[in-house]
């Protein structure tokens, strides 16, 4: 831990919804390089977790640090905090009205002011490393989910964020189209990207994550590395978590 | 805030008389500052309109003609003799107002519903509905009162009627062929997928528009009903070229009898007031919607 700070740092964030506190006192870390699973159950909070650290819900209290920097203070500039983070979301949220291309070119356009040129002829790089070269003029609707979560990735990473979140991105796929999109991320890992996702794909977290934290009642229940917290876990509300998902 | 939140928790029963937390020094910084801005906002908003309407008043007294123009239109005396009769008139808007929606609100969603009616057999309901919309929104509504309140009783098929009568069915005519199309874009922009599940569950074409589209419909477009709402509100005054003794007409006799042009002013003055509170409630309408469909609850 030497160095450099975390790329992203929470500590002791809370959030709540009305009399329903969420997240009760968060604390985790995820390194430069370093991918982080987030599991719990349903309702646990990770989406929760995921856009607090996104800026894109309240936090009730507690700090969030962005390489070190605190952007949970209300001073900083949310709109910069975001366009240093990619998000991928369960329901891959592409825009309806704009092509494959454009939704991929968008953000660096408008927010990062690349010019277009520049802007396409990397998109198209990085649809055409995704086998979707092809589809840069079609519009999501005419992609299966596979496909359009695949260029939900790449519009993630188009700009290039310092951190990636991703909020179980498979959980909306049909199981053969699963794979196609775990490849993606593992590729992403091999090029150093800093993740932290939410997933309830065990196997993958066990080959992908370096580190996972499972969230219980809106605490860290139990972290530590991947093959020691889904391999031999030390809380028995963990071994009663992975009991249940695991059975088949 | 959801019911489930409470139902499904195992892991709420260890919950029970958990001490709320308590906010840490930090937190109570942030939200001092927030107050802080918050206030500060307040008070910036309060000196530039202060400042502005110091101006205004200034070049308003300033300009050669002020004197004559506040005793012909800010004439208290004037103002306080006329108000009980235009409010008597204004009585009568009301009453007009409430009747036009109610037949506005039936005549537009029958048009609508024609509208969207398909195969050949519905095709002279479409083209009635579709012309219907497109000569009424054409016509402005002046014409469409004169046309109705002096040519329509002419025809003599119906008992004598008063003019608010007549005013009060131009006023739907003219206002349904616009919401009609209100309601047929908000029935376009339910998400096809709601129409295949509900016809896939075995229910009919009438059924499923009755039930699963025209109520989404109406919700995503209630706004804009509340808006076209308030300009009816106003346009009620314009009854009074029919010869009705509403609060415009009741203006204008009071202006004739004073030599003095204030009675409008009061009358312009209490149409506002009217549509104020709907005007509010439809800010408060799109708060709520937004507040209720958002996730992220930050943008
Ligand atoms: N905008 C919101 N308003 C009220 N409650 C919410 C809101 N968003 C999430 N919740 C509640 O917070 C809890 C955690 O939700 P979420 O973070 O989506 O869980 P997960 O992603 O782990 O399934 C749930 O009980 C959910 O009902
Ligand atoms: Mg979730």
């Amino acid at each position: 831990m030497s160095g450099a700070p975390p790329v992203l740092e929470l500590r002791d964030v809370r959030c709540a919804f009305g009399d329903h506190e969420v997240l009760r006192g968060i604390s985790l870390s995820v390194h430069r390089h370093e991918v982080v699973a987030l599991i719990g159950a349903s309702g646990s909070g990770k989406s929760t977790l995921l856009r607090t650290a996104n800026l894109l819900e309240h936090i009730g209290d507690g700090q969030v640090l962005l390489a070190g920097e605190d952007i949970s203070d209300p001073r900083v500039d949310a709109d910069a905090v975001r366009a240093r983070i990619g998000t991928v979301f369960q329901a891959y949220n592409l825009f309806p009205h704009l092509s494959v291309l454009d939704n991929v070119t968008l953000a660096a356009r408008l927010v990062h002011n690349v010019p277009r040129a520049r802007a396409e002829a990397r998109a198209l790089d990085l649809l055409a490393s995704i086998g979707l070269g092809a589809k840069a003029k079609a519009f999501p609707d005419t992609l299966s989910g596979g496909q359009q979560q695949r260029v939900a990735i790449v519009r993630a990473i188009a700009t290039e964020p310092e951190l990636l979140l991703l909020d179980e991105i498979t959980s909306a796929l049909d199981p053969e189209l699963v794979g196609e999109v775990l490849d993606l991320v593992r590729r992403l890992k091999d090029d150093g990207a800093t993740i932290l996702m939410a997933t309830h794909e065990m196997a993958f977290a066990r080959e992908v994550a370096d580190r996972v934290v499972f969230l219980d009642q809106g605490r860290v229940c139990e972290t530590g590395p991947a093959r020691e917290v889904l391999g031999t876990p030390r809380e028995p509300r963990t071994r009663e978590f992975l009991s249940r998902v695991l059975a088949p | 805030m959801t019911p489930e939140v409470r139902l499904g928790g195992q892991g709420d029963r260890s919950d029970v008389g958990r001490a709320p937390h308590e906010p840490s020094e930090l937190e109570l910084g942030r939200r001092a500052w927030r107050r802080k801005q918050t206030t500060r906002s307040v008070l910036v908003s309060l000196a530039s309109t202060v400042v502005f309407a110091t101006l205004l008043v200034l070049a308003l007294r300033a300009s050669p003609g002020w004197a004559r123009v506040q005793d012909s239109f800010l004439d208290p005396a004037t103002a306080r003799e006329s108000l009980p009769r235009v409010l008597d008139g204004l009585w009568l808007n009301l009453r007009v107002l409430l009747a036009a929606s109610a037949g506005v609100l039936v005549v537009a969603l029958v048009v609508a519903t024609l509208r969207t009616l398909r195969g050949p057999v519905f095709f002279p309901l479409r083209a009635l509905a579709a012309g219907y919309t497109d000569l009424f929104r054409g016509t402005p509504l002046i014409i469409v009162l004169y046309v109705i309140g002096f040519g329509v009783p002419g025809l003599q098929l119906f008992g004598r009627m008063d003019a608010a009568f007549w005013g009060t069915i131009a006023l739907v005519l003219t206002y349904s062929a616009y919401v009609a199309e209100v309601f047929r874009a908000g029935i376009d922009a339910v998400h096809p997928s709601q129409r295949l599940a509900a016809r896939s569950l075995g229910l009919t074409h009438g059924q499923t528009m009755r039930r699963v589209v025209l109520p989404q419909a109406v919700r995503k477009v209630t706004p804009a009903l509340m808006n076209d709402f308030v300009a009816m509100q106003k346009d009620v005054g314009l009854i009074s070229v029919l010869g009705a003794v509403d609060a415009v007409r009741a203006a204008q006799i009071e202006v004739a009898q004073h030599y003095d042009f204030t009675p409008y002013v009061v009358a312009g003055l209490l149409f506002v007031a009217l549509a104020l509170p709907v005007i509010r409630l439809t800010d408060w309408y799109a708060a709520r919607l937004r507040a209720r469909e958002q996730m992220g609850s930050l943008v």
